[in-house]
């Protein structure tokens, strides 16, 4: 009996709860300000304050108390400002680039890198050239006589 | 050529090439008086279906852009009506497009000034780059043939209506 008592006030309890958990919104004005621009100052949402601005604040804000998720608040912008209104570069096309560009290019950099190093590994461990120090620079004629002088001068 | 230096040439090339895209991209519209002005279908502001600036083919046509958190719009939306009002019977129709703005905004803005002339909406500011703008409000007088005849890049109130518009239209000048 207790634990039937105990199942309605919890269902009742749901009851009340869920049109309250609907209202909720699903993002926050913070959350959506950081991704989108204010196209016409040409910075972001976050940090713009113009009356531009603030008009497509006020819209965001009205669009996620309708419960708009943060895509459909993104889509809805798009709808009235155009492309340029989004931060970040969309995942397709030629602004695909923007994250593929950086991408190669560090892998290209690490390559290049990793080449370098094992190139210098090689030659390091490698039989003295005839450009390293040990090996042809030894002076000769003149030079090889005044060294041996000074040498035997400074006791070395 | 080595593979190393035909590597480097086609870096540069690739850095180059990028540089001129961006360049290009963000060249300025020019448009002038005399040409024919920059068209295509928008959607009607608060309505359904499409229109352009061809529908007025025929007629003389003042293009207005706006934006509703333009301050100077303000004072001349209501010029603008009175114009549109008193020349109709004369072949001359004001135009609206509603720029870098959004539906809910430029509809309460239209209610609030009792403008009544027909409005399309030009998404984000896609007609503003068209018509090489540098804000809003701007205006363009089209002929009946579809060509420019003014270009006014800023507010009009009544006396450049009827000192510089009117007599385009009535052929004084």
């Amino acid at each position: 009996m207790s634990r039937a008592i105990v199942l309605a006030v919890s269902l009742g309890l749901l009851a009340f709860a869920s049109p309250a958990l609907a209202a909720t919104p699903q993002t926050s004005i913070n959350d959506v300000e950081d991704e989108v621009m204010c196209p016409i100052c040409g910075t972001l949402l976050q940090l713009a304050e113009s009356p531009q601005a603030q008009r497509e604040r006020a819209l965001v804000k009205r669009l996620i108390a309708s419960g708009k998720t943060k895509a459909e608040v993104k889509d809805a912008l798009v709808a009235q400002y155009g492309r340029n209104v989004l931060a970040l570069p969309e995942g397709s096309g030629f602004s695909l680039s923007a994250y593929l560009v950086p991408a190669i290019a560090f892998i290209v950099a690490a390559i290049a890198l990793l080449f370098g190093v094992r190139r210098w590994r090689r030659a390091a461990k490698g039989p003295p050239g005839p450009g390293s120090a040990s090996g042809g620079d030894r002076p000769r004629g003149e030079d090889a006589k005044r060294l041996d002088a000074d040498l035997a001068r400074y006791d070395l | 050529m080595s593979t190393r230096a035909f590597l480097s040439f086609l870096a540069v090339c690739a850095v180059i090439g990028l540089l001129a895209f961006g360049l290009l991209s963000k060249g300025e519209t020019k448009i002038a008086v005399g040409e024919p002005v920059p068209d295509r279908e928008l959607p009607v502001l608060g309505g359904h279906g499409q229109g352009s600036i061809a529908d007025y083919r025929g007629r003389w046509v003042l293009v207005n852009l706006w934006a509703s958190w333009c301050i100077p719009c303000r004072q001349e939306a209501p010029e603008l009506d009175r114009f549109a009002q008193h020349y109709r019977k004369r072949g001359v129709s004001v135009l609206g497009i509603n720029v870098q703005d959004n539906s809910d905004d430029a509809l309460a803005f239209l209610r609030e000034y009792n403008v009544r002339y027909r409005q399309l909406r030009s998404v984000g500011d896609e007609r503003s780059a068209a018509f090489g703008s540098t804000g809003v409000p701007e205006n363009f007088l089209v002929d009946p043939r579809g060509r420019l005849a003014l270009i006014w890049r800023g507010p009009v109130d009544q006396s450049f209506l009827e000192q510089q518009v009117v007599p385009i239209i009535e052929g004084r000048s």
